[in-house]
């Protein structure tokens, strides 16, 4: 080629120039764990849905949710929502409103009728449940999806558990609870209601089943020793609670004190509100120490409940009780004044907790009982073979929530013990820090409340009390979160690369580093939003 | 139309890109098919926030004159890196000359090409003129001046690091006050430079009258790319000036570059607005006010300031300076957000 005057080389590119060598330290993707992931009991990638949900395909975010729940409806409504309190968004201005977008989008499934996925094979394995209660039918719906038979003997006559006997219809209306189990019936589940199993053993050997989740719950309400005379009326509050899902609703009177500080005490007292009483709840402790979560009982005092704290029952009577008054001592137990008062009432309902009917594990052998639970493995294997065991029976906090990431370990860990492997859980991811978040890149966003139901309806009817958002509320919620340690494919680190280094894939393909030419100067980490890349040191 | 955040969340226009914005809605920067004007394998330190403004705005330029765009540039340190002979990392039409006379190179391709066009010997191509603040505040200032003054049909691109700081970072016009150089006094009472010298450019171009000014950081990527393009599309001299920090010369680190160019514009230091013929017209808002001891201290230029004993009094004129940004060009908005 004719060069001009003075040029004595053809032009070249820089490209030629394999910078990357420069580096000491390399960018890598990475998707951390959010830590509303971590804290959810059933293990739900929420970051995961809600970024379906970010683009208004609901029906992607439900399909992706119910990979691990199959009951956003009923989680919407009743979960207490403890990854909103981890949420880093909190750090910010206020939590994404998870359990709402949640509830929406499980009443947009039965509104549209969306279908849980079917099993793509079936294994030829039998499992039997036992329990129709949250963990049972979430056992029920993931064994269902791995492919296996799956036979539900429940006591009752009615699918739902403690969803259904232990959460009242203010909270839970029962059109959602029985369209979100049905849905679970309908990928094939075979429902024996009405059917206690007498004996475990004798019922698995009589079906030929392969292995047993058990998930009976926890439905003796425990009694205290409270002398009382012979007209007092003295109920406990689960089979209160029961008996409002029956015809024959029961007699209270006007006048029901309710003794206890959980949630359940909080469900009668609502209850009795609803019904026409004047309901007072007695504790032993204070607010400070009381195991219920903090917006129920607030919600209950809006709805005019009365609290009488620090006091015991030593007494029961036709209409009335004896109280004596108690003050903490150093450690924060109660300790009895000798002060004592009486007080009307027509009622008195014990809300002080569950035992595990354990009946039907007579005689199996290898099983560990502990403080009236059953001990399992991390498998939630108990202490016989084949026989697994999850929810209220064994030791863990009891809820919902809980109950339904029982019932998805356990069918995984069945799973698993059916093919004669082990199954292990995925490696926990690092979890992403707020530290590890670049939030100037997020638009300032409040958060949307759901409406409340007037008060007064609140004070006299059943009708649900926390209402939904609508579409456009919940894509707005939705939109909030930071999709916090996973890549939302925001182009920032495409376009902040003063190198070119970052090669965008296209649409749903995220990105790729060029390390030939990738410096490590480390501005793709700096300004992620999200948290999704980090800096490793190179070996030098 | 002055350029306008979108509020959509969760990111708005505050990313490089949004998957929930449309098509037409993203930025240049997060399309696929943008040109790379200043591609991979360029000699720049690493985290230059010159290579990336001048990557930014170019390939802003390249979109809006579909393709068409031939750049003049002076010496510095985006000639060096970027084409050592006879390598380039340019990927469109451009030319180097001298480190004084690129706004007279630029003058002169304008020129030229608009007698070939009345000729009917060629399309419509647009003239990009780009440089250093040394290149641009003191050696190219004459004909950037004269450029200005007979209005040529030329974009003027001014990436400002305060400093020449390819030849080891000696002070220039543009060199902030009480920030350290190898050419401002080591020690003493008062080292680094001098307060009430220098000059901001983006005034002295205003006071031109030409048809736009506009000043810009490598932090707001969509300011700059609207910047450039509504530049783009008028005739006549305009004139954009776009901060980019140093990691070198600022004695930053690398990963720092977009956080310290934020930094400048929420504290005031660097204010970021457009004027048109002369008059102020619009300025982009700061969102997170912060003082302006959040931009000195990452940078070690300014590292006297915060030694056993504070430099209050420096770091106090320093916040005035920017006070004096905020009210003279109306940074803060109450309505904000």
């Amino acid at each position: 080629m004719e060069k001009p005057f003075a040029i004595t080389l053809d032009p070249g590119s820089s490209l030629a120039n394999h910078t990357g060598s420069w580096r000491t330290s390399r960018p890598v993707y990475l998707d951390r764990l959010p830590p509303c992931n971590k804290q959810c009991p059933a293990g739900e990638d929420i970051q995961g849905w809600l970024f379906h949900a970010e683009s208004g395909d609901y029906e992607s975010a439900w399909r992706h949710l119910t990979k691990d729940n199959p009951f956003p409806a009923i989680m919407g409504r009743v979960c207490y929502h403890t990854c909103e309190g981890a949420c880093n968004r909190g750090q910010l201005d206020a939590p994404v409103g998870i359990n709402s977008v949640e509830h929406f989008l499980g009443d947009e499934a039965l509104k549209q009728g969306w279908k849980l996925t079917p099993p793509a094979t079936e294994s030829g394995k039998h499992v039997l449940v036992v329990g129709a209660g949250p963990s049972g039918m979430s056992a029920a719906y993931h064994l269902r999806r791995l492919g296996h038979s799956v036979t539900l003997y429940e006591a009752g006559p009615l699918l739902g558990g403690m969803m259904r006997f232990g959460i009242p219809k203010y909270r839970l209306p029962r059109d959602i609870l029985e369209a979100e189990m049905q849905r679970v019936v309908d990928l094939g589940v075979t429902v024996k209601l009405n059917s206690k199993v007498d004996n475990i053993l004798t019922t698995m050997a009589e079906g030929k089943f392969d292995a047993a989740f058990l998930a009976v719950g926890a439905h003796i309400g425990k009694r205290a020793m409270i002398p009382a005379g012979d007209a007092a009326k003295i109920i406990d509050a689960i089979s209160l609670l029961r008996s409002m899902e029956g015809e024959d609703k029961p007699l209270l009177g006007r006048r029901v004190v309710v003794y206890g500080g959980g949630n359940t005490a909080i469900d009668v007292a609502r209850t009795a509100k609803r019904m026409g009483a004047e309901p007072l709840i007695v504790y032993r402790r204070t607010r400070e120490k009381m195991p219920a979560h903090d917006f129920e009982l607030e919600e209950a005092l809006q709805e005019g409940i009365m609290v009488k704290w620090l006091s015991t029952i030593k007494q029961a009577d036709e209409s009335s009780l004896t109280i004596e008054k108690m003050a903490l001592d150093s450690k924060g137990f109660p300790q009895p004044t000798g002060e004592f008062e009486t007080i009307e009432a027509d009622s008195l309902v014990l809300a002080l907790g569950q035992d595990v009917d354990l009946g039907l594990l007579e005689g199996v052998p290898g099983l560990k009982v502990t403080d009236g639970v059953v001990e399992v493995g991390a498998n939630m294997m108990t202490g016989h073979p084949g026989i697994f065991a999850g929810g209220d029976m064994v030791p863990a906090e009891r809820n919902v929530t809980v109950g339904i990431g029982h019932g998805k370990q356990a069918a995984r860990h069945i799973d698993g013990w059916l093919r004669g492997e082990q199954y292990f859980p995925p490696v926990q991811r690092e979890v992403a820090t707020f530290e590890n978040l670049n939030t100037w890149y997020y638009a300032d966003a409040p958060k949307t409340v759901r409406p409340m139901l007037d008060i007064i309806r609140r004070q006299s009817t059943f009708d649900e009390v926390q209402g939904g958002l609508d579409e456009s509320n919940a894509l707005f919620e939705a939109r909030r979160c930071l999709s916090c340690g996973n890549c939302f494919e925001c182009d920032n680190c495409y376009g902040v690369c003063p190198d070119n280094a970052v090669i965008k894939l296209g649409p749903g393909k995220r990105f790729e580093f060029n390390y030939d030419y990738c410096k490590g100067c480390g501005m793709c980490v700096a300004e992620c939003p999200c948290g999704a890349i980090k800096m490793e040191a190179e070996e030098i | 139309m002055s350029f306008q955040p979108v509020h959509f969340y969760q990111t708005g226009t505050f990313t490089v890109g949004n998957r929930l914005l449309a098509e037409e809605e993203r930025s240049v920067q997060a399309n696929m098919e943008r040109t790379n004007s200043l591609n991979s394998g360029h000699r720049a330190c690493q985290g230059c926030g010159e290579a990336l403004g001048a990557r930014y705005a170019i390939d802003a330029a390249m979109k809006a004159a579909s393709g068409r765009l031939i750049a003049a540039n002076a010496t510095g340190c985006l000639e060096v890196f970027s084409t050592p002979y006879p390598e380039t990392s340019w990927q469109i039409p451009w030319i180097h000359s001298l480190f004084g006379n690129t706004a007279a190179v630029a003058t002169g391709i304008a020129a030229a090409i608009k007698i070939k066009r009345q000729k009917g010997q060629m399309g419509d191509v647009r003239v990009v003129a780009q440089g250093g603040d040394g290149g641009t505040t003191d050696i190219g200032f004459g004909c950037l001046s004269g450029m200005f003054e007979r209005n040529d049909d030329v974009l003027y691109i001014c990436y400002d690091n305060g400093g020449y700081m390819n030849t080891g970072v000696q002070r220039s016009s543009a060199t902030p006050p009480a920030a350290r150089t190898a050419t401002t006094m080591p020690v003493g009472p008062e080292p680094g430079n001098v307060f009430g010298q220098g000059k901001f450019l983006p005034a002295i171009a205003m006071a031109h009258e030409i048809p736009y000014v506009a000043t810009a950081t490598v932090a707001d990527l969509r300011d700059l790319e609207y910047k450039v393009t509504k530049a783009m599309g008028m005739r006549g001299a305009r004139y954009i000036h776009i901060l980019v920090p140093c990691p070198l010369g600022w004695g930053a680190a690398s990963e720092d570059t977009i956080k310290l160019a934020r930094l400048a514009k929420e504290t005031g230091i660097f204010p970021v607005f457009e004027a048109e013929r002369g008059d102020l017209t619009n300025s982009l808002k700061i969102r997170r006010q912060q003082p302006v001891e959040e931009y000195l201290k990452l940078q070690k230029r300014y590292a006297h300031l915060f030694g056993k004993k504070p430099a209050v009094e420096t770091i106090a004129r320093l916040q005035a300076a920017a006070d004096k940004n905020i009210r003279r060009y109306g940074l803060l908005d109450q309505e904000a957000n």
